[in-house]
């Protein structure tokens, strides 16, 4: 199982560009944690959750 | 007037009115913005939502420079993780700390925040704490790195205007660094009462977006916060504590 953004994906394995493309999330725009640890935006093209990772995707909203 | 800039962590504003873009459609952020004449914008973090949804760094104008808050944090940790991913988007390593564990009047953890002030500026943050204006706990954040100092005026969203201000005014007086109030404002005329007591720049956020036209009160903001400004710096006329002073030359002729 897989979590992403308090998701669980009963997978063993996810493609982050192809879960980026198939929500359509826009990489440019976004941080991601992956098991506690920042995701260098240099690795997205690589990365490939596998199960048992926890991983928050997150972007800038309206805020004070 | 023209050279007095407001000086965060190296960085020069003209503008010394911070605008936060909660609550609000993300249409009317770009005329906020103009109208505000902000430099400084605040967001916050969440969850990126699935289905290409318009995302607010589409709306704001380029030149205007980000300052990510870490509200959700309850803790100095928590903080700490929000501002790296914040810094991980890629738009600037300004963060707004907001540490906040009490939900009924959202006040800050003074104590967290300066924990967190710590270890981000260590890491080479601009750090703006939102805090309770305490003098003790603003020289903490200070010494911890702090670029600026945001005392709340009154609750978040509150809109009640600047309730701790004799504590804003010691921190003014006592900190050689920008101090900020954040919090709390809810008319022009507080925001300029809050300028003309010598705070370095105002934060409002709840008071433009509940306001009945947004854009206009971004610059009616903007105008309370100049005139503000322009009367610290000139330096307010006395107070008198009995009777009265007259204007007016006396005539001298009449009575005699």
């Amino acid at each position: 199982m897989i979590c992403i953004n308090g998701e669980k994906f009963e997978k063993d394995e996810i493609v982050l560009l192809d879960y980026l493309e198939t929500n359509r999330i826009n990489p440019k725009r976004i941080a991601i944690e992956m098991n506690g640890e920042i995701l260098p935006k240099s690795q997205f093209n690589e990365v490939v959750f596998k199960s048992g990772d926890i991983v928050e995707i997150v972007n800038f909203v309206g805020g004070g | 007037m023209e050279n007095d800039k407001l000086i965060i962590g190296g960085h020069e504003f003209n503008s010394r009115f911070i605008l936060g873009s909660g609550k609000y459609s993300l249409d009317l952020i770009k005329a906020a913005v103009e109208n505000a004449g902000a430099e400084i914008i605040t967001l916050a973090l969440r969850r990126a939502a699935t289905g290409n949804v318009a995302n607010i760094l589409d709306y704001i104008p380029k030149n205007v420079t980000l300052l990510p808050n870490t509200s959700g944090a309850r803790n100095a940790d928590e903080a700490v993780r929000i501002a790296r991913l914040a810094r991980e988007v890629g738009c600037g390593n300004f963060i707004k700390i907001e540490v906040i564990k009490d939900s009924k009047y959202l006040l800050p953890d003074n104590y967290e925040t300066i924990k967190a002030t710590e270890i981000l500026a260590k890491e080479g943050f601009v750090v703006m704490p939102y805090m309770y204006p305490d003098l003790n706990v603003a020289r903490s954040l200070r010494d911890a790195g702090a670029a600026s100092i945001m005392p709340l005026g009154a609750p978040i969203g509150s809109n009640k205007g600047i309730c701790t201000k004799e504590f804003i005014r010691i921190l003014i007086d006592e900190i050689d660094l920008p101090i900020i109030v954040d919090a709390g404002i809810g008319r022009p005329s507080q925001a300029c009462e809050a300028m003309e007591i010598g705070a370095a720049a105002v934060m409002a956020n709840t008071a433009i977006a509940t306001a009945g036209n947004i854009p206009q009160m971004a610059e009616a903001f903007k105008k309370g916060i100049e005139a503000g400004r322009q009367a610290y710096l000139s330096g307010l006329g006395r107070v008198i504590e009995k009777g009265a002073s007259a204007s007016s030359p006396l005539t001298g002729f009449l009575e005699n």
